[in-house]
């Protein structure tokens, strides 16, 4: 069991890491849910596992599965919702805004997306560094 | 106190200038010079002391716990170069005043001149090293600003940046040297670290050490190769090249030279290593300098050779070389800040400091050329000056030092007498080729002699160069005395003042110097054709060519990782946290968990394929966004039967139903996104965010199971003791949230409700500007049902309704007992009435349910605070909760907790924040689709048309959508 709840854990981990990783917005959304999820499971994992020992008192059980894992999975679970919907109005209106779903605001190719230092030099490093030691000397 | 006082005096006094040049430039001069002129005179004030051989203390703790302590010592050493930086100093602001023109920014000159000044001060009197190397970073930092002072000129900023890389460099080392340096002597006050030189040069780390402070000396002192910095730094007005190149900033390395001559000197490293390159810093200076046509630049490199020259005297490790060195650094100071005056004197008033351009000077600059042949002599070392003495001391130590340890070993003497030659040649070169010879009559500017505030302060300088030279034993016998034993730290070795030693072999390589020196100047045009013969490196250009690489290489090494795209930082970051996790693993032993593992249930395996047939689903068809969000909520269901068969069903009912909300909520906001995502990563992306991805789920497997297979510690014995005694129920789960870590749980249900208050600021403020328009010319692009309310549904959630607001009562009032709870209940109630408005349009919706969700999560806020408060009124800490049981008639006895206020209060929050966020998403669905407010809560509503529906029944949209 054990063994099957680290793979699954780590099979949210990976999958949720391979989509965040991705260059659209919504699929960096549900990379980041696979991600709440495998975290959550890790944290839950934290108590260690248990059958038939939920942490409810009763006279019948001598032992409980741990609880203070549980409550923190709990909130990070509603915590992760809210975080989820935030960042999901925030993509959609960025969206809105831009025109573009890309991550980095501007579709790739689009010549809008020609990059420059914040001093306004060139992207290519080779001629960047060129037009940079010639400053003075102009 | 005062020596402190005389550090701090110009670091506070720099405010002075600063403001009263709004009063002038004589008020701005006279208030720089007072604050010089105070603190040399409080300097003055402990020259009986120091004179009498006391050594005066100033100890603050400033960090002790870095070993940083504000410390200063005033000995003779530190008395002669504070009293060379103080009064050279004032000679400075007083030329200054009169040598800047009118458009220049002298109340900022005169500050950055303080700065410095206190800087340096710094450094000769710290006895901290650590406090050393914080004065060592500000001389250079302030040297650059004054370097740079003419921040118009091109020459100015490249010079400036030029001795700041270099000074910097070098300061790094520095760094690096002197603690090891405190290391090795286990102390970091230099008065103690003099004293024990036999424990460092047996250390080790002696040669190391060794090496890095003298990084830092040489590059600051410009020695050979590192001289390049020094000439380029002349691009500075002319009173900053004299004070900080004849008494000040380049004397700081020497001076470190000196100080720590005791510690680190009488070794063979520090003889092959430091006379070497002072001799070679010596001979190669001079050679340059004498064919320098610009006078500055031939005083630079004239400076470079005389640095060289004290530097080699000290590397010779014998006491008489050193006093011979301190006592070079007296008149150094003295006819080079006197020489760079009257360079500074030429340019002024000529218009130029090209030497071919001049000549002839002395017929209408008398004064001027009076005191530059004077101080030229000293330089080249003729009686009856100053210069003479302390190079016949050098001369004379160079003959008495064997290179190879042979008995009969004069390679030093030659070289010596070589380097000598040349000085002779480029200080003779200042006198004739610049004062002697016929007047001109193509001068830029008609010469004249300058007014006095401009040649008084060389005067002066002249006036000691004669004075030292005739009567030594007066004027600086003493201080000489003085300093040179501090450096010393034994007895003096035997020495004379007087120009007069007999016929000794020092005289006649004097002789030899001057006459072959002479001869050579008389052969100047043909010896520059023949060093234009050969190849000669320019430094600057190499300088420049290496400072471009490093600033190429760095471009691109950032390049590789901040091209802006997000992308390659987040890949970048997951790179480096698994180089740290797999290095952190492979680092360690790690021997497998040895815990028993729990039976596999049959079951159990099917949820697990499940869960990895979605994951992999997801990851390959990840284009069709809706198709995902199914995925998503298969894999939503499997983790909540997961808990739930781990012994967790708060867990699984909290996490089925944000399943629900979350996939209502992805759905909504997928409504505007594209529907499809492009293939655009190439594959090497693919690949490489797929090996990150597999490694990354990997590391988390391993660790999760080797977790899983050990024992756990865990805090959570007391929760399960008291929760019963303590909280009043029996759901431990439950109790931690409300109780236990009540205060974590009021901090969660806030942090959502901002969570959804931003989402209304998000979508409130998406119908204005480039947003709004998108919103208005927006297509519907998905077919449409035409039904938009269907009857069935409708009546169906209604029924729900009912039903599913008692479950939500049922599962919030269980919770202090059974799993549930206000979160979970929250969001059954929330959900429950998301299928009203889904059903039943969001107008009509709105319009029963009456709720301000605003206010919701306000109130939700309150009641939570408010009880955790009530605790206040009993004496007891916030949130601290009380229960209690009560009987009444009919309904039995029952129990009566606070914490199902707090829990209300969650509650209360989640269904306000669920219902904000999803309500305004929706709400901005219907406005970008163009749809009417439907009045009803049905397309078709038979009870309102019981003969059949009215023919126009259908929003126009969903038709033109097709």
């Amino acid at each position: 069991m054990e063994l099957l709840v680290a793979s699954g854990i780590g099979l949210l981990f990976a999958a949720g890491t391979y989509l965040l990783l991705r260059g659209r917005t919504f699929t960096v959304v549900i990379g980041l849910t696979l991600l709440a999820y495998g975290v959550n499971g890790l944290l839950f994992a934290m108590g260690r596992l248990n059958t038939d020992k939920p942490p409810v008192l009763s006279l019948d059980l001598e032992a409980y599965a741990d609880p203070l894992p549980q409550a923190l999975v709990l909130t990070a679970i509603v915590i992760a919702f809210g975080m989820t919907a935030f960042v999901v109005v925030l993509i959609l209106r960025s969206f809105l805004e831009v025109g573009s779903d890309h991550v980095d605001g501007t579709e790739p190719g689009d010549p809008g997306t020609l990059r420059t230092y914040p001093d306004g030099s060139p992207v290519e490093p080779v001629r960047a560094a060129a037009a940079d030691s010639q400053e003075d000397r102009s | 106190m005062q020596l402190a006082l005389i550090v701090l005096l110009p670091f506070i006094g720099a405010v002075l200038p600063a403001l009263m040049i709004r009063a002038g430039r004589n008020a701005c001069a006279i208030a720089t010079f007072t604050v010089t002129a105070t603190a040399l005179l409080i300097l003055l004030v402990q020259a009986p002391r120091v004179f009498a051989g006391e050594v005066l203390h100033f100890r603050a703790e400033w960090l002790p716990s870095l070993g940083l302590d504000v410390n200063f010592f005033l000995d003779g050493y530190g008395f002669l170069f504070a009293g060379l930086i103080l009064f050279i100093g004032l000679l400075i602001i007083t030329y200054a005043r009169f040598y800047l023109a009118k458009e220049d920014p002298m109340g900022r000159f005169m500050a950055f001149l303080l700065l410095f000044q206190g800087a340096m001060v710094g450094i000769v009197l710290s006895d901290n090293i650590l406090l050393l190397l914080i004065f060592w970073e500000l001389t250079s930092l302030t040297s650059f600003l004054l370097i740079g002072y003419w921040s118009h000129l091109p020459e100015g900023r490249q010079g400036a940046r030029m001795a700041l890389i270099v000074t910097g460099s070098g300061g790094l080392s520095l760094i690096g040297g002197m603690l090891l340096l405190g290391h090795i002597a286990g102390s970091y006050d230099i008065s103690v670290i003099i004293t024990r030189g036999d424990v460092i040069q047996a250390s080790p780390y002696y040669i190391p050490a060794l090496l890095l402070i003298l990084g830092g000396c040489f590059t600051k002192s410009a020695q050979f190769p590192f001289h390049f910095w020094l000439p380029h730094a002349m691009a500075a007005p002319t009173p900053v090249s004299a004070y900080l190149h004849s008494a000040t900033m380049v004397k700081a390395g020497i001076f470190l030279l000196g100080r720590l001559w005791p510690a680190l000197s009488g070794t063979d490293a520090w003889f092959y290593i430091v006379a070497t390159t002072g001799l070679a810093t010596m001979v190669i200076g001079a050679w340059i300098a004498l064919f320098k046509d610009d006078l500055k630049g031939l005083l630079a490199h004239s400076t470079v050779s005389h640095l060289g020259l004290v530097t080699f005297l000290f590397g010779i490790g014998t006491p008489f070389a050193a006093l011979a060195g301190v006592f070079h650094i007296i008149n150094h100071a003295t006819f080079k800040a006197a020489l760079f005056m009257n360079a500074g004197i030429i340019d002024h008033e000529a218009g130029t400091r090209d030497i071919k351009r001049l000549g002839g000077l002395v017929h209408l600059m008398p004064i001027a050329a009076t005191m530059a042949v004077i101080a030229a002599l000293s330089m080249a070392g003729i009686p009856p000056f100053n210069g003479f003495m302390s190079k016949e001391f050098m001369l004379e130590a160079a003959g008495h030092t064997a290179w190879f340890g042979l008995a009969f070993d004069p390679t030093v003497a030659i070289i010596a007498t070589i380097g000598a030659t040349f000085s002779v040649a480029y200080s003779l070169r200042y006198i004739i080729h610049v004062y002697l010879g016929p007047k001109r009559d193509d001068y830029p500017h008609q010469p004249h002699d300058p007014p006095f505030g401009m040649w008084a302060p060389p005067a002066l300088l002249v006036v000691l160069v004669v004075l030292i030279g005739l009567f030594p034993n007066t004027i600086v016998g003493p201080l000489l005395a003085t300093s040179a034993g501090a450096v010393i730290g034994a007895d003096l070795p035997y020495y004379s003042l007087s120009l007069w030693h007999g016929l000794t072999p020092a005289l006649f390589m004097s002789i030899f110097a001057v006459g072959a020196g002479y001869f050579l100047l008389t052969r100047h045009s043909r010896a520059v054709t023949f060093r234009e013969r050969f190849y000669r490196p320019e430094a600057k250009e190499i300088f420049d060519n290496a400072v471009a690489k490093i600033v190429g290489w760095s471009r691109t090494g950032t390049w590789a990782l901040q091209n802006g795209s997000l992308q390659r930082y987040l890949a970048a970051m997951t790179g480096m946290a698994l180089i740290g996790g797999y290095g952190a693993y492979l680092g360690a032993s790690s021997a497998p968990g040895s815990n028993p593992m729990l039976p596999v249930p049959a079951l159990a395996v099917v949820g697990w394929l499940l869960l990895v047939g979605a994951c992999a689903a997801v990851v390959i068809l990840h284009r069709e966004r809706l198709f995902t969000l199914v995925l998503v909520g298969v894999i939503g269901v499997i983790v909540s039967l997961g808990f739930l068969y781990l012994s967790a069903p708060d867990l699984a009912l909290t996490q089925i139903s944000v399943e629900v909300v979350t996939v209502i909520l992805l759905l909504l906001a997928l409504n505007f996104l594209p529907k499809k995502t492009p293939i655009e990563s190439p594959m090497p992306i693919k690949a490489r965010d797929g090996v990150l991805a597999v490694l990354a789920g990997i590391g988390i497997t391993g660790a999760v199971y080797a977790m899983l297979r050990r024992d756990v510690d865990s805090i959570s014995a007391f929760h399960l003791a008291n929760a019963y005694g303590g909280g009043g129920g029996t759901n431990v789960v439950n109790i931690i949230l409300v109780d236990f870590r009540g205060i974590d749980t009021y901090g969660e249900i806030i942090v959502l409700g901002i969570a959804a208050l931003c989402i209304v600021a998000l979508l409130d403020t998406a119908m204005q500007g480039a947003s709004g328009r998108r919103i208005a010319n927006w297509q519907v692009d998905m077919r449409r049902s035409a039904d938009r309310h269907p009857l069935l549904l409708v009546v169906g959630t209604r029924v729900m309704l009912a039903f599913a607001l008692v479950v939500g009562a049922y599962i919030f009032l269980r919770g202090h007992n059974d799993p549930g709870g206000g979160f979970i209940a929250g969001l059954v109630v929330a959900i429950a009435l998301i299928m009203q408005y889904m059903a039943s349009g969001f107008a009509w919706a709105q319009r029963r349910a009456g709720l301000d969700y605003h206010s919701v999560i306000g109130w939700g806020v309150l009641v939570a605070g408010l009880t955790g408060v009530a605790s206040w009124l009993f004496d007891y800490p916030f949130l601290t909760s009380w229960f209690d049981y009560i009987t009444l008639p009919i309904v039995g006895t029952f129990e009566v907790a606070s914490a199902i206020a707090f829990d209300l209060g969650v509650f209360l929050c989640v269904v306000g924040s669920v219902m904000l966020a999803l309500s305004r998403l929706s709400r901005v669905g219907r406005i970008a689709e163009h749809l009417d407010v439907a009045e009803g809560p049905m397309d078709v509503d038979p009870s309102l048309h019981p003969n059949g529906p009215p023919s126009e029944t259908r929003p126009t949209s969903s038709v033109a959508a097709q």
